[in-house]
């Protein structure tokens, strides 16, 4: 028999206690590059909403998880990706993607962007806007994918072909964000629970 | 609407499963609810894209690139080179490949680690770089020590480099450890066991390369990494006739 001459991805491991040190340095507190990467998703140009998204990421055990890194792509508020396959062209200074790290002591992490528009769907239709987030830490093997919706986004998402995989209201409902005002800005609030009770639905992409 | 085709499911029975009990942490980290499978769309096979802009020529250089002027770190002072493909065994060039390591003695310069071993006043322990166009990387570093952490009582981590690669689509994110040949660490780590297979763990291992070690100055180790394949369009079954 030939063989199939395909190699094998390389395995995951965990990203580890001190992932900072390698993907956000600057937030870990040494400065070392001259800029840091992914701590403007939207750049000055973008247009659409400005909104904050904030959340903790919360263990099996009850606990915020505080060594934890989130990486979120999105599309402009057209719905376009920056990146060739995107669709098309996007402001100047946009890139879609932003890297946070949480805070120390308490677990809170939060990213400044822009909402997103809705994007096509695999063949037909549209997808809801939403924003596609990693989520690395220590303890998890393989990075964990999900992604946010937005909760006054309610006929958008009642059509969304992702959402609608998910059988369970309940669970569907872990992927909804909450839309606050403070301060006159829009602040949208994302707890991820990464296990038990309305654990966060996580996709295998 | 997909110029190109989906990546190929990742092996989930290659990978560590997200509940390895003997690697302590995982057990309030791991999801209990299964997956929910998504055929790729626009948002999965996109992703960031980088460039020259974004590094600068020294940043994959950590002997230089924290030291003091005419300083440079205490340790063996080591290459880690090799190429980023994809399943289809294709370069995958401009990528960004970023690693992040403990110094020499095994102690990573971060507030929450308080091993005994000094921190080096000329060894950051991060580094990044953009693949050339033939999917090629190279950093220079010291080999980093191995050191103890909290699992078993009397549990060490191997010498390892963490790595973390983009590739062209988000769903080819990766994040990894490199490990180094003929360490006897690496059988008893609870972290590498989390991997099921032996064939997989050994693709993990870089092995030593006397070929690109520099003589008289330093020695070589060469580590390929492999991100998910792209399937070709074929035959498409289209939808409500789109
Ligand atoms: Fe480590």
């Amino acid at each position: 028999m030939q063989q199939l001459n395909y190699l094998k991805e390389t395995p995951s491991q965990t990203a580890g206690p001190y992932v900072h040190i390698g993907l956000a340095p600057g937030a870990a507190g040494f400065e070392i590059y001259r800029q840091e990467l992914g701590w403007d998703i939207a750049g000055p140009n973008a247009e659409g909403e400005r909104i904050r998204v904030e959340g903790l990421v919360v263990d099996g055990a009850g606990s915020p998880i505080k060594d934890v890194l989130l990486e979120a792509w999105q599309a402009n508020a057209r719905g376009v990706y920056a990146h060739p396959e995107g669709g098309g062209d996007v402001e100047d200074g946009f890139r879609g993607w932003g890297r946070v790290i949480t805070n120390f002591e308490t677990g809170e992490w939060a990213f400044d962007t822009v909402k997103p528009g809705p994007t096509p769907g695999r063949n037909v239709g549209q997808q809801a806007p939403h924003i596609n987030l990693w989520v690395v830490a220590r303890g998890i093997n393989v990075g964990l994918n999900t992604r946010i919706y937005f909760e006054d986004e309610a006929e958008a998402n009642s059509k969304d072909p992702v959402l609608n995989l998910i059988e369970w209201e309940r669970r569907r409902a872990t992927l909804l964000a909450k839309r606050n005002n403070r301060d006159g800005q829009v602040v949208y609030r994302f707890d991820i629970k990464i296990q038990g009770e309305d654990e966060t639905v996580f996709f295998d992409i | 609407m997909l110029k190109q085709g989906e990546f190929y499911q990742r092996d989930r029975e290659w990978h560590p499963p997200a509940l390895t009990p003997d690697y302590k942490t995982s057990v309030t980290r791991s999801p209990q609810y299964s997956l929910i499978s998504l055929q790729n769309s626009i948002s999965e096979v996109t992703g960031p894209v980088f460039g020259h802009n974004d590094v600068d020529p020294l940043d994959n250089d950590l002997i230089s690139n924290y030291a003091q002027p005419g300083e440079s770190p205490i340790g063996e002072r080591i290459i880690l080179h090799g190429r980023v493909l994809d399943e289809n065994g294709r370069a995958v060039p401009n990528t960004l490949v970023e690693i992040w390591q403990a110094n020499a003695g095994g102690r990573y310069r971060h507030k929450k680690d308080t091993y005994l071993a000094p921190i080096d006043p000329n060894f950051g322990g991060c580094g990044r770089t953009l693949t050339d166009e033939n999917g090629y990387y190279f950093f220079r570093t010291v080999k980093p020590g191995a050191y103890p952490w909290r699992n078993w009582v009397n549990s060490w981590r191997p010498a390892h480099i963490h790595m973390s690669i983009f590739g062209t689509g988000f769903a080819q994110r990766l994040i990894t450890q490199c490990y180094f040949e003929g360490d006897p660490l690496i059988d008893r780590c609870p972290i590498v066991k989390t991997i099921p297979d032996a064939d997989a763990i050994s693709r993990l291992i870089s092995r030593l390369d006397m070929n690109s070690t520099i003589p008289l100055d330093t020695i070589a180790y060469k580590l390929d990494v492999v991100l998910r394949g792209r399937r070709s369009t074929l035959f498409e079954n289209r939808l409500e006739g789109n």
